[in-house]
Protein backbone atom coordinates (compact mmCIF):
# COMPACT_ATOMS: atom_id res chain seq x y z
CA UNK A 1 0.00 0.00 0.00
CA UNK A 2 1.07 3.79 -0.92
CA UNK A 3 -0.19 6.48 -0.15
CA UNK A 4 -0.43 9.22 -3.62
CA UNK A 5 -2.35 12.72 -2.54
CA UNK A 6 -3.80 11.21 0.58
CA UNK A 7 -5.61 8.24 -0.87
CA UNK A 8 -4.37 4.90 -0.08
CA UNK A 9 -3.60 2.59 -2.61
CA UNK A 10 -2.23 -0.87 -3.65
CA UNK A 11 -0.09 -1.00 -6.77
CA UNK A 12 -0.08 -4.73 -6.19
CA UNK A 13 -2.07 -5.14 -9.50
CA UNK A 14 -0.37 -2.39 -11.66
CA UNK A 15 3.04 -4.93 -10.75
CA UNK A 16 1.01 -7.77 -11.77
CA UNK A 17 -0.57 -6.39 -14.85
CA UNK A 18 2.61 -5.54 -16.22
CA UNK A 19 4.36 -8.96 -15.39
CA UNK A 20 1.82 -10.97 -17.47
CA UNK A 21 1.57 -8.42 -19.78
CA UNK A 22 6.02 -9.36 -20.54
CA UNK A 23 5.45 -12.28 -20.37
CA UNK A 24 2.52 -12.50 -22.85
CA UNK A 25 4.49 -10.38 -25.25
CA UNK A 26 7.66 -12.78 -24.76
CA UNK A 27 5.59 -16.00 -24.87
CA UNK A 28 3.66 -14.44 -28.13
CA UNK A 29 6.88 -13.25 -30.05
CA UNK A 30 8.82 -16.70 -29.83
CA UNK A 31 5.73 -18.63 -30.82
CA UNK A 32 4.71 -15.87 -32.95
CA UNK A 33 7.59 -15.69 -35.30
CA UNK A 34 7.58 -19.70 -36.58
CA UNK A 35 3.88 -18.90 -36.89
CA UNK A 36 3.52 -16.42 -38.77
CA UNK A 37 6.98 -16.85 -41.21
CA UNK A 38 5.05 -19.91 -41.85
CA UNK A 39 1.66 -18.32 -42.66
CA UNK A 40 3.68 -15.64 -44.69
CA UNK A 41 5.34 -18.09 -47.13
CA UNK A 42 2.23 -20.60 -47.46
CA UNK A 43 0.62 -20.51 -50.66
CA UNK A 44 -2.03 -23.17 -50.63
CA UNK A 45 -5.99 -22.07 -49.89
CA UNK A 46 -5.60 -23.10 -46.46
CA UNK A 47 -4.00 -20.34 -45.50
CA UNK A 48 -7.36 -18.39 -45.43
CA UNK A 49 -8.24 -20.87 -42.54
CA UNK A 50 -5.07 -20.47 -40.23
CA UNK A 51 -5.49 -16.47 -41.06
CA UNK A 52 -9.10 -16.49 -39.48
CA UNK A 53 -8.59 -18.50 -36.92
CA UNK A 54 -5.61 -16.20 -35.72
CA UNK A 55 -7.71 -12.86 -35.90
CA UNK A 56 -10.46 -14.81 -34.12
CA UNK A 57 -9.52 -13.05 -30.37
CA UNK A 58 -9.97 -9.71 -32.93
CA UNK A 59 -14.46 -10.38 -33.40
CA UNK A 60 -15.03 -12.86 -30.68
CA UNK A 61 -16.52 -11.18 -26.99
CA UNK A 62 -13.21 -11.63 -24.57
CA UNK A 63 -15.95 -13.24 -22.36
CA UNK A 64 -16.50 -16.02 -25.21
CA UNK A 65 -12.96 -16.70 -24.98
CA UNK A 66 -12.42 -16.85 -21.41
CA UNK A 67 -15.75 -18.89 -20.98
CA UNK A 68 -13.98 -21.72 -23.53
CA UNK A 69 -10.60 -21.17 -21.85
CA UNK A 70 -12.23 -21.72 -18.71
CA UNK A 71 -13.78 -24.85 -19.83
CA UNK A 72 -10.26 -26.12 -21.28
CA UNK A 73 -8.42 -24.96 -19.15
CA UNK A 74 -10.19 -26.56 -16.22
CA UNK A 75 -8.26 -28.76 -13.88
CA UNK A 76 -9.83 -32.31 -14.51
CA UNK A 77 -9.69 -31.48 -18.51
CA UNK A 78 -7.63 -32.81 -20.74
CA UNK A 79 -4.93 -30.18 -21.03
CA UNK A 80 -3.88 -30.04 -17.33
CA UNK A 81 -4.33 -33.66 -17.12
CA UNK A 82 -1.94 -33.80 -20.43
CA UNK A 83 0.28 -31.48 -18.22
CA UNK A 84 -0.26 -33.35 -15.27
CA UNK A 85 1.34 -36.37 -17.17
CA UNK A 86 4.82 -34.28 -17.47
CA UNK A 87 5.25 -33.44 -14.01
CA UNK A 88 3.26 -30.28 -13.61
CA UNK A 89 1.40 -29.63 -10.24
CA UNK A 90 -0.64 -26.26 -10.54
CA UNK A 91 -3.51 -25.33 -12.23
CA UNK A 92 -4.27 -23.08 -15.03
CA UNK A 93 -7.85 -21.79 -14.04
CA UNK A 94 -7.84 -18.59 -11.53
CA UNK A 95 -3.82 -18.39 -11.50
CA UNK A 96 -1.18 -16.14 -13.11
CA UNK A 97 0.10 -18.86 -15.16
CA UNK A 98 -3.53 -19.49 -16.50
CA UNK A 99 -3.80 -15.44 -16.88
CA UNK A 100 -0.83 -15.93 -18.99
CA UNK A 101 -1.87 -18.81 -21.23
CA UNK A 102 -5.29 -16.97 -21.47
CA UNK A 103 -3.55 -13.49 -22.58
CA UNK A 104 -1.40 -15.19 -25.35
CA UNK A 105 -4.40 -16.44 -27.07
CA UNK A 106 -6.41 -13.20 -26.66
CA UNK A 107 -3.19 -10.94 -27.69
CA UNK A 108 -2.75 -13.59 -30.40
CA UNK A 109 -3.70 -11.42 -33.55
CA UNK A 110 -1.83 -8.49 -32.21
CA UNK A 111 1.28 -10.45 -32.29
CA UNK A 112 0.94 -12.58 -35.22
CA UNK A 113 -0.13 -10.07 -38.15
CA UNK A 114 1.96 -7.33 -37.97
CA UNK A 115 4.96 -10.11 -37.95
CA UNK A 116 3.25 -11.80 -41.24
CA UNK A 117 2.91 -8.56 -42.61
CA UNK A 118 6.78 -7.59 -41.97
CA UNK A 119 7.92 -11.36 -43.43
CA UNK A 120 5.77 -10.76 -46.46
CA UNK A 121 7.54 -7.13 -47.49
CA UNK A 122 10.89 -9.32 -47.67
CA UNK A 123 11.27 -9.72 -51.05
CA UNK A 124 11.52 -13.44 -52.06
CA UNK A 125 14.67 -12.34 -54.48
CA UNK A 126 16.72 -11.13 -51.26
CA UNK A 127 16.27 -14.68 -50.22
CA UNK A 128 16.88 -16.32 -53.39
CA UNK A 129 20.26 -14.09 -53.11
CA UNK A 130 21.18 -15.25 -50.12
CA UNK A 131 20.60 -19.06 -50.67
CA UNK A 132 22.64 -18.48 -53.44
CA UNK A 133 25.71 -16.82 -51.63
CA UNK A 134 25.37 -20.46 -49.19
CA UNK A 135 23.00 -18.85 -46.94
CA UNK A 136 20.96 -21.73 -45.41
CA UNK A 137 17.50 -21.31 -44.29
CA UNK A 138 17.86 -20.18 -40.72
CA UNK A 139 20.95 -18.33 -41.82
CA UNK A 140 18.57 -16.44 -44.32
CA UNK A 141 15.70 -15.94 -41.44
CA UNK A 142 18.62 -14.60 -38.91
CA UNK A 143 20.71 -12.34 -41.78
CA UNK A 144 18.02 -10.98 -43.98
CA UNK A 145 14.35 -11.67 -42.72
CA UNK A 146 14.95 -10.10 -39.10
CA UNK A 147 16.95 -7.55 -39.35
CA UNK A 148 14.01 -6.00 -42.45
CA UNK A 149 11.82 -7.33 -40.19
CA UNK A 150 12.74 -4.75 -37.27
CA UNK A 151 9.45 -2.61 -37.40
CA UNK A 152 7.12 -5.46 -37.63
CA UNK A 153 8.67 -6.75 -34.20
CA UNK A 154 8.52 -3.27 -32.44
CA UNK A 155 5.01 -2.84 -33.69
CA UNK A 156 4.30 -6.42 -32.78
CA UNK A 157 5.61 -6.20 -29.30
CA UNK A 158 4.01 -3.24 -28.51
CA UNK A 159 0.17 -4.13 -29.89
CA UNK A 160 0.59 -7.63 -27.66
CA UNK A 161 2.16 -5.59 -24.66
CA UNK A 162 -0.37 -2.82 -24.59
CA UNK A 163 -3.40 -4.95 -25.94
CA UNK A 164 -2.77 -7.49 -22.84
CA UNK A 165 -2.21 -4.62 -19.86
CA UNK A 166 -6.15 -3.56 -21.57
CA UNK A 167 -7.58 -7.05 -21.08
CA UNK A 168 -10.55 -7.25 -18.96
CA UNK A 169 -12.89 -9.84 -20.49
CA UNK A 170 -10.43 -13.37 -20.54
CA UNK A 171 -9.16 -11.86 -16.89
CA UNK A 172 -12.29 -12.10 -15.26
CA UNK A 173 -13.56 -15.33 -16.55
CA UNK A 174 -10.45 -17.27 -16.72
CA UNK A 175 -8.50 -15.55 -13.32
CA UNK A 176 -11.28 -14.13 -11.40
CA UNK A 177 -10.00 -11.50 -8.81
CA UNK A 178 -7.53 -12.99 -6.61
CA UNK A 179 -5.52 -10.48 -4.77
CA UNK A 180 -1.73 -10.58 -6.07
CA UNK A 181 -2.43 -13.54 -8.85
CA UNK A 182 -5.07 -12.91 -11.10
CA UNK A 183 -6.02 -9.50 -10.08
CA UNK A 184 -5.20 -7.13 -12.83
CA UNK A 185 -5.17 -3.64 -12.77
CA UNK A 186 -8.25 -3.31 -14.83
CA UNK A 187 -10.20 -5.57 -12.78
CA UNK A 188 -8.74 -3.73 -9.90
CA UNK A 189 -10.30 -0.46 -11.12
CA UNK A 190 -14.11 -2.36 -12.00
CA UNK A 191 -13.78 -3.35 -7.96
CA UNK A 192 -13.14 0.28 -6.51
CA UNK A 193 -15.89 1.66 -8.96
CA UNK A 194 -18.00 -1.08 -7.80
CA UNK A 195 -17.67 -0.33 -4.16
CA UNK A 196 -17.76 3.04 -5.05
CA UNK A 197 -14.08 4.10 -3.86
CA UNK A 198 -13.92 6.85 -6.80
CA UNK A 199 -10.81 8.03 -5.34
CA UNK A 200 -8.25 5.15 -5.77
CA UNK A 201 -10.07 4.52 -9.01
CA UNK A 202 -9.13 7.49 -10.36
CA UNK A 203 -5.52 7.03 -9.37
CA UNK A 204 -4.91 3.60 -10.88
CA UNK A 205 -7.10 5.13 -14.34
CA UNK A 206 -5.11 7.68 -14.20
CA UNK A 207 -1.78 6.17 -13.69
CA UNK A 208 -2.61 3.91 -16.24
CA UNK A 209 -3.71 6.85 -18.45
CA UNK A 210 -0.63 8.35 -18.22
CA UNK A 211 2.02 5.35 -18.85
CA UNK A 212 -0.19 3.98 -22.01
CA UNK A 213 0.64 7.27 -23.49
CA UNK A 214 4.45 7.52 -22.28
CA UNK A 215 4.90 3.73 -24.32
CA UNK A 216 2.84 4.51 -27.24
CA UNK A 217 4.92 7.86 -27.41
CA UNK A 218 7.93 5.98 -26.96
CA UNK A 219 7.12 3.43 -29.56
CA UNK A 220 6.17 5.81 -32.77
CA UNK A 221 9.59 7.55 -31.30
CA UNK A 222 11.67 4.57 -32.12
CA UNK A 223 9.52 3.83 -34.93
CA UNK A 224 10.28 7.36 -36.26
CA UNK A 225 13.78 6.64 -36.06
CA UNK A 226 13.79 3.70 -37.16
CA UNK A 227 11.84 4.80 -40.59
CA UNK A 228 14.49 7.04 -41.42
CA UNK A 229 17.07 4.56 -41.14
CA UNK A 230 15.28 1.70 -42.90
CA UNK A 231 13.33 3.28 -45.46
CA UNK B 1 34.56 -31.15 -71.54
CA UNK B 2 32.83 -30.79 -68.00
CA UNK B 3 28.61 -30.38 -68.66
CA UNK B 4 26.00 -29.26 -67.09
CA UNK B 5 23.15 -31.94 -68.26
CA UNK B 6 19.72 -32.71 -67.94
CA UNK B 7 15.71 -32.54 -68.43
CA UNK B 8 14.19 -29.79 -66.12
CA UNK B 9 10.78 -29.15 -65.33
CA UNK B 10 8.72 -27.29 -63.24
CA UNK B 11 5.41 -25.80 -63.20
CA UNK B 12 4.84 -22.28 -61.65
CA UNK B 13 0.67 -21.36 -61.98
CA UNK B 14 -0.29 -20.99 -65.30
CA UNK B 15 3.44 -21.74 -67.03
CA UNK B 16 4.77 -25.05 -67.44
CA UNK B 17 8.83 -25.44 -67.98
CA UNK B 18 9.47 -28.80 -70.12
CA UNK B 19 13.03 -28.14 -70.89
CA UNK B 20 13.71 -31.57 -72.65
CA UNK B 21 16.88 -33.02 -72.87
CA UNK B 22 19.65 -30.66 -73.07
CA UNK B 23 23.69 -30.86 -72.35
CA UNK B 24 26.00 -27.64 -72.45
CA UNK B 25 29.66 -27.57 -72.06
CA UNK B 26 30.41 -25.65 -68.89
CA UNK B 27 32.81 -23.63 -70.80
CA UNK B 28 32.56 -20.06 -72.25
CA UNK B 29 29.14 -17.90 -72.01
CA UNK B 30 25.96 -19.63 -72.85
CA UNK B 31 23.23 -17.32 -73.49
CA UNK B 32 19.79 -18.45 -72.56
CA UNK B 33 17.63 -16.25 -75.89
CA UNK B 34 13.69 -16.18 -76.19
CA UNK B 35 10.79 -13.84 -75.93
CA UNK B 36 9.45 -12.77 -72.52
CA UNK B 37 7.24 -15.91 -71.11
CA UNK B 38 9.67 -18.18 -73.44
CA UNK B 39 10.91 -19.95 -69.97
CA UNK B 40 14.55 -18.21 -69.20
CA UNK B 41 14.26 -16.81 -66.29
CA UNK B 42 12.17 -20.33 -64.58
CA UNK B 43 14.97 -23.00 -66.37
CA UNK B 44 17.52 -20.76 -65.08
CA UNK B 45 15.76 -20.89 -61.63
CA UNK B 46 15.62 -24.41 -62.01
CA UNK B 47 18.98 -25.29 -62.42
CA UNK B 48 20.24 -22.95 -59.66
CA UNK B 49 17.69 -25.10 -57.90
CA UNK B 50 15.81 -21.83 -56.62
CA UNK B 51 12.80 -23.84 -56.96
CA UNK B 52 12.14 -26.83 -54.70
CA UNK B 53 9.13 -27.86 -57.67
CA UNK B 54 11.72 -28.14 -59.93
CA UNK B 55 11.14 -32.01 -61.43
CA UNK B 56 13.84 -33.80 -63.58
CA UNK B 57 17.12 -34.62 -63.31
CA UNK B 58 20.11 -32.21 -63.83
CA UNK B 59 23.85 -33.13 -63.55
CA UNK B 60 26.63 -30.57 -63.34
CA UNK B 61 30.13 -31.88 -63.90
CA UNK B 62 30.08 -35.24 -61.81
CA UNK B 63 27.40 -33.81 -59.22
CA UNK B 64 24.04 -35.10 -58.99
CA UNK B 65 21.97 -31.92 -58.95
CA UNK B 66 18.33 -32.75 -59.42
CA UNK B 67 17.31 -36.30 -59.11
CA UNK B 68 13.21 -37.04 -59.61
CA UNK B 69 11.97 -34.93 -56.60
CA UNK B 70 15.35 -34.92 -54.90
CA UNK B 71 17.15 -31.02 -55.28
CA UNK B 72 20.53 -29.99 -54.20
CA UNK B 73 20.00 -26.56 -52.41
CA UNK B 74 21.08 -23.68 -54.43
CA UNK B 75 23.57 -23.04 -51.22
CA UNK B 76 25.26 -26.17 -52.05
CA UNK B 77 25.81 -25.89 -55.67
CA UNK B 78 28.26 -23.03 -55.15
CA UNK B 79 26.68 -20.89 -57.72
CA UNK B 80 27.56 -17.15 -58.12
CA UNK B 81 24.01 -15.65 -59.46
CA UNK B 82 23.42 -11.99 -60.60
CA UNK B 83 19.99 -10.72 -60.23
CA UNK B 84 17.80 -8.45 -62.93
CA UNK B 85 17.81 -5.97 -60.10
CA UNK B 86 21.08 -6.79 -58.14
CA UNK B 87 18.92 -8.07 -55.45
CA UNK B 88 21.54 -6.52 -53.06
CA UNK B 89 20.57 -6.89 -49.34
CA UNK B 90 18.97 -3.31 -48.27
CA UNK B 91 20.20 -3.48 -44.43
CA UNK B 92 23.90 -3.51 -45.09
CA UNK B 93 26.54 -1.56 -46.53
CA UNK B 94 28.09 -2.73 -49.70
CA UNK B 95 31.28 -4.09 -47.58
CA UNK B 96 28.87 -6.29 -46.01
CA UNK B 97 27.65 -7.23 -48.69
CA UNK B 98 30.38 -8.57 -50.14
CA UNK B 99 31.24 -10.16 -47.11
CA UNK B 100 27.77 -11.87 -46.32
CA UNK B 101 29.59 -14.46 -49.82
CA UNK B 102 32.65 -14.22 -48.07
CA UNK B 103 31.86 -15.60 -44.92
CA UNK B 104 29.60 -18.46 -46.28
CA UNK B 105 32.72 -19.99 -48.53
CA UNK B 106 32.86 -24.01 -47.00
CA UNK B 107 35.93 -24.84 -45.18
CA UNK B 108 38.93 -25.06 -47.34
CA UNK B 109 37.50 -23.71 -50.40
CA UNK B 110 39.88 -21.63 -52.41
CA UNK B 111 39.74 -17.59 -50.93
CA UNK B 112 38.59 -15.24 -53.46
CA UNK B 113 41.05 -12.44 -53.78
CA UNK B 114 38.65 -9.65 -52.24
CA UNK B 115 40.84 -6.29 -53.64
CA UNK B 116 41.34 -8.06 -56.89
CA UNK B 117 38.05 -8.21 -57.68
CA UNK B 118 37.06 -5.22 -55.92
CA UNK B 119 39.19 -3.20 -57.76
CA UNK B 120 38.33 -5.09 -60.92
CA UNK B 121 34.30 -4.68 -60.88
CA UNK B 122 35.41 -0.75 -60.15
CA UNK B 123 33.71 -0.20 -56.37
CA UNK B 124 37.10 -0.53 -54.36
CA UNK B 125 35.62 3.48 -53.34
CA UNK B 126 32.53 2.60 -52.82
CA UNK B 127 32.74 0.19 -50.07
CA UNK B 128 31.56 1.70 -47.14
CA UNK B 129 28.75 3.66 -48.95
CA UNK B 130 24.33 2.23 -48.00
CA UNK B 131 23.46 0.38 -50.81
CA UNK B 132 20.87 2.67 -51.37
CA UNK B 133 22.67 5.08 -52.24
CA UNK B 134 24.23 3.39 -55.50
CA UNK B 135 23.53 4.22 -59.00
CA UNK B 136 21.79 0.66 -60.96
CA UNK B 137 25.15 0.34 -62.72
CA UNK B 138 26.85 0.46 -59.28
CA UNK B 139 24.67 -1.94 -58.13
CA UNK B 140 24.85 -4.60 -60.53
CA UNK B 141 28.52 -3.77 -60.37
CA UNK B 142 28.22 -4.88 -56.82
CA UNK B 143 26.08 -7.56 -57.43
CA UNK B 144 28.94 -9.62 -59.53
CA UNK B 145 31.57 -8.60 -57.15
CA UNK B 146 29.18 -10.62 -54.64
CA UNK B 147 28.69 -13.36 -56.89
CA UNK B 148 32.58 -13.85 -57.81
CA UNK B 149 33.30 -13.88 -54.16
CA UNK B 150 31.23 -17.08 -53.61
CA UNK B 151 34.23 -19.31 -55.72
CA UNK B 152 31.31 -20.34 -58.05
CA UNK B 153 31.70 -22.91 -60.51
CA UNK B 154 29.04 -21.43 -62.77
CA UNK B 155 28.13 -18.18 -62.75
CA UNK B 156 24.32 -16.92 -63.55
CA UNK B 157 22.93 -13.73 -64.85
CA UNK B 158 19.48 -13.30 -65.35
CA UNK B 159 18.80 -10.27 -67.73
CA UNK B 160 21.60 -8.18 -65.87
CA UNK B 161 21.37 -4.79 -68.09
CA UNK B 162 17.93 -4.56 -68.42
CA UNK B 163 17.33 -1.92 -66.14
CA UNK B 164 20.59 0.20 -66.88
CA UNK B 165 20.66 2.72 -69.70
CA UNK B 166 22.98 2.33 -72.50
CA UNK B 167 26.06 4.00 -71.46
CA UNK B 168 25.70 1.96 -67.90
CA UNK B 169 24.92 -1.10 -70.40
CA UNK B 170 27.86 -0.90 -72.45
CA UNK B 171 30.20 -0.31 -69.42
CA UNK B 172 28.88 -3.67 -67.70
CA UNK B 173 29.41 -5.49 -70.69
CA UNK B 174 32.87 -5.05 -70.89
CA UNK B 175 33.53 -5.65 -66.77
CA UNK B 176 31.42 -9.23 -68.00
CA UNK B 177 33.73 -9.94 -70.26
CA UNK B 178 37.08 -8.74 -68.77
CA UNK B 179 35.31 -10.71 -65.24
CA UNK B 180 35.03 -13.98 -67.57
CA UNK B 181 38.35 -13.93 -68.68
CA UNK B 182 40.50 -12.96 -66.09
CA UNK B 183 38.37 -16.16 -63.31
CA UNK B 184 37.38 -18.07 -66.12
CA UNK B 185 34.14 -19.31 -65.09
CA UNK B 186 31.23 -20.67 -67.09
CA UNK B 187 28.38 -18.22 -67.70
CA UNK B 188 24.86 -18.47 -67.85
CA UNK B 189 23.17 -15.33 -69.17
CA UNK B 190 19.90 -14.64 -70.20
CA UNK B 191 18.88 -11.91 -72.36
CA UNK B 192 16.23 -11.18 -75.24
CA UNK B 193 18.54 -8.37 -76.56
CA UNK B 194 20.31 -9.38 -80.01
CA UNK B 195 23.15 -7.06 -79.57
CA UNK B 196 23.56 -8.88 -76.12
CA UNK B 197 24.20 -12.44 -77.89
CA UNK B 198 26.14 -10.99 -80.29
CA UNK B 199 28.71 -9.30 -78.00
CA UNK B 200 28.87 -12.35 -75.12
CA UNK B 201 27.82 -15.59 -76.73
CA UNK B 202 29.72 -18.57 -76.99
CA UNK B 203 26.27 -20.58 -77.68
CA UNK B 204 23.22 -19.73 -77.61
CA UNK B 205 20.13 -21.88 -76.07
CA UNK B 206 16.86 -20.85 -77.88
CA UNK B 207 13.89 -21.34 -75.96
CA UNK B 208 10.11 -20.93 -76.75
CA UNK B 209 6.74 -21.90 -74.82
CA UNK B 210 8.91 -23.56 -72.03
CA UNK B 211 11.43 -25.11 -73.98
CA UNK B 212 14.67 -25.24 -75.36
CA UNK B 213 13.81 -25.46 -79.29
CA UNK B 214 17.68 -25.69 -80.18
CA UNK B 215 21.22 -25.22 -78.88
CA UNK B 216 23.23 -23.29 -81.54
CA UNK B 217 26.97 -21.56 -81.91
CA UNK B 218 26.85 -18.04 -82.31
CA UNK B 219 28.08 -18.88 -85.80
CA UNK B 220 25.31 -21.57 -86.57
CA UNK B 221 22.39 -19.21 -85.26
CA UNK B 222 23.77 -16.07 -87.41
CA UNK B 223 24.32 -18.14 -90.33
CA UNK B 224 20.44 -19.23 -90.89
CA UNK B 225 18.77 -16.58 -92.47
CA UNK B 226 15.63 -16.71 -90.22
CA UNK B 227 17.41 -16.75 -86.73
CA UNK B 228 15.59 -15.12 -84.05
CA UNK B 229 18.37 -13.05 -83.42
CA UNK B 230 17.48 -10.74 -86.36
CA UNK B 231 15.17 -8.37 -85.59
CA UNK B 232 14.06 -5.25 -88.24
CA UNK B 233 17.79 -4.62 -88.99
CA UNK B 234 17.41 -7.75 -91.45
CA UNK B 235 20.26 -9.99 -90.93
CA UNK B 236 23.26 -9.50 -88.95
CA UNK B 237 26.69 -11.33 -89.55
CA UNK B 238 29.22 -10.95 -86.44
CA UNK B 239 32.95 -11.22 -87.34
CA UNK B 240 35.99 -11.69 -84.86
CA UNK B 241 39.15 -10.18 -85.40
CA UNK B 242 42.45 -8.71 -82.99
CA UNK B 243 42.25 -5.07 -82.73
CA UNK B 244 45.61 -3.04 -83.76
CA UNK B 245 47.35 0.27 -82.88
CA UNK B 246 44.90 2.92 -84.26
CA UNK B 247 46.10 4.27 -87.81
CA UNK B 248 44.89 6.92 -89.56
CA UNK B 249 42.32 8.12 -87.17
CA UNK B 250 41.18 4.47 -87.95
CA UNK B 251 41.21 1.15 -85.99
CA UNK B 252 42.26 -1.99 -87.93
CA UNK B 253 40.94 -5.20 -87.13
CA UNK B 254 43.18 -8.15 -88.28
CA UNK B 255 41.20 -10.94 -89.53
CA UNK B 256 43.28 -13.98 -90.53
CA UNK B 257 45.82 -12.15 -93.49
CA UNK B 258 42.87 -9.43 -93.88
CA UNK B 259 42.24 -6.06 -91.87
CA UNK B 260 38.86 -4.40 -91.28
CA UNK B 261 38.85 -0.98 -90.40
CA UNK B 262 36.91 0.52 -87.53
CA UNK B 263 35.57 3.93 -87.39
CA UNK B 264 34.73 3.80 -83.82
CA UNK B 265 38.42 4.97 -82.02
CA UNK B 266 36.81 4.08 -78.68
CA UNK B 267 39.24 2.75 -76.37
CA UNK B 268 39.13 -1.14 -75.83
CA UNK B 269 40.25 -3.31 -73.10
CA UNK B 270 41.04 -6.22 -74.71
CA UNK B 271 42.49 -7.19 -78.52
CA UNK B 272 39.84 -9.96 -79.53
CA UNK B 273 36.81 -7.99 -80.51
CA UNK B 274 33.67 -8.45 -82.23
CA UNK B 275 31.91 -6.48 -84.76
CA UNK B 276 28.48 -6.61 -86.30
CA UNK B 277 27.73 -6.12 -89.47
CA UNK B 278 24.25 -5.68 -91.07
CA UNK B 279 23.46 -7.70 -94.76
CA UNK B 280 22.27 -4.48 -96.28
CA UNK B 281 25.56 -2.79 -95.18
CA UNK B 282 27.48 -5.11 -97.55
CA UNK B 283 27.34 -4.71 -101.46
CA UNK B 284 29.49 -6.92 -103.85
CA UNK B 285 31.73 -6.40 -106.38
CA UNK B 286 33.33 -8.94 -108.86
CA UNK B 287 36.95 -7.06 -109.03
CA UNK B 288 38.26 -5.10 -106.48
CA UNK B 289 37.25 -1.39 -107.27
CA UNK B 290 40.20 1.10 -106.21
CA UNK B 291 38.65 4.30 -106.21
CA UNK B 292 36.01 4.27 -104.01
CA UNK B 293 35.07 5.85 -100.53
CA UNK B 294 34.75 2.46 -99.18
CA UNK B 295 37.73 1.28 -97.86
CA UNK B 296 36.66 -2.18 -96.34
CA UNK B 297 37.08 -4.38 -98.90
CA UNK B 298 37.55 -8.25 -98.26
CA UNK B 299 37.50 -11.27 -100.57
CA UNK B 300 35.13 -13.96 -100.23
CA UNK B 301 33.21 -16.63 -102.06
CA UNK B 302 29.48 -17.37 -102.11
CA UNK B 303 28.42 -19.87 -100.49
CA UNK B 304 24.48 -19.70 -101.07
CA UNK B 305 21.45 -17.59 -102.15
CA UNK B 306 18.72 -17.52 -100.15
CA UNK B 307 15.49 -15.48 -101.74
CA UNK B 308 14.12 -13.24 -99.14
CA UNK B 309 11.12 -12.16 -100.91
CA UNK B 310 10.09 -8.25 -101.99
CA UNK B 311 12.98 -9.30 -104.99
CA UNK B 312 15.70 -9.17 -102.98
CA UNK B 313 18.57 -11.80 -102.08
CA UNK B 314 20.38 -12.90 -99.23
CA UNK B 315 23.95 -13.86 -99.87
CA UNK B 316 26.00 -16.27 -97.60
CA UNK B 317 29.76 -15.56 -98.18
CA UNK B 318 33.20 -17.02 -96.94
CA UNK B 319 35.57 -15.07 -96.21
CA UNK B 320 39.18 -15.44 -96.32
CA UNK B 321 39.58 -16.35 -92.89
CA UNK B 322 36.79 -18.58 -92.14
CA UNK B 323 34.53 -16.09 -91.06
CA UNK B 324 31.00 -15.94 -92.77
CA UNK B 325 29.31 -12.80 -93.92
CA UNK B 326 25.71 -12.17 -95.45
CA UNK B 327 24.98 -9.25 -97.99
CA UNK B 328 21.91 -8.38 -99.10
CA UNK B 329 21.42 -7.47 -102.80
CA UNK B 330 18.19 -7.12 -105.21
CA UNK B 331 17.72 -9.99 -107.45
CA UNK B 332 18.04 -8.00 -110.46
CA UNK B 333 21.62 -7.41 -109.25
CA UNK B 334 22.45 -11.39 -108.95
CA UNK B 335 21.13 -11.50 -112.34
CA UNK B 336 22.74 -8.90 -113.87
CA UNK B 337 26.65 -10.25 -111.50
CA UNK B 338 25.56 -14.01 -112.52
CA UNK B 339 26.18 -14.97 -108.62
CA UNK B 340 26.26 -18.09 -108.30
CA UNK B 341 27.41 -20.54 -105.11
CA UNK B 342 31.53 -21.18 -105.55
CA UNK B 343 31.90 -17.85 -107.16
CA UNK B 344 35.07 -15.41 -105.93
CA UNK B 345 34.06 -11.54 -105.67
CA UNK B 346 34.34 -8.63 -103.36
CA UNK B 347 32.37 -8.10 -99.91
CA UNK B 348 32.22 -4.14 -99.86
CA UNK B 349 31.52 -2.99 -96.05
CA UNK B 350 29.77 0.44 -95.28
CA UNK B 351 29.63 0.37 -91.94
CA UNK B 352 30.89 -1.62 -89.33
CA UNK B 353 30.02 -1.35 -85.44
CA UNK B 354 31.57 -2.76 -82.56
CA UNK B 355 28.88 -5.45 -80.89
CA UNK B 356 26.91 -4.55 -77.87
Amino acid sequence: MVEIFGVEVSLEPIWLTLEVAAWTTTILLVIGTPLAWWMARMQSSSKIVLEALVALPLVLPPTVLGFYLLIILNPNGYVTEFLRFFGYEGQLTFTKQGLIVGSVFYSLPFAVQPLMHAFEAVPQKLLDAAATLRAGILDRFFSIVLPLSQRGFLVAATLTFAHTVGEFGVVLMLGGNVPGETRMVSIDIFDHVESLEYDQAHILSAMMLIFSLLVLMLVYGINRRFGVKVG
Amino acid sequence: MTTLRGNLRLKLGNFELNSGDFELPLQGVTVLFGRSGSGKSTLLRAISGLDKNTRGSLHFAGQVWQDGKKTLAPQRRHIGFVFQDAALFPHMTVRQNLLYALKRLPKGAAQPDFDDIVTRVGIADKLDRGVNFLSGGEKQRVAIARALLTSPQLLCMDEPLSALDWRAKAEMLTLIEEVLQAYKIPLLYITHAPAEVERLADRIVFMQQGGIERVETLQQALSRPDSPLFDDEGAVSVLEGESQEIEHGLRPLKMGNRTLWLSDISELHKSRVRVRVLARDVSLALSDPQHLSIINHLSARVLELIPEGQHRMLVRLQLEDGQKLFAEITEHSARRLEITPGLELFALIKSVALAE
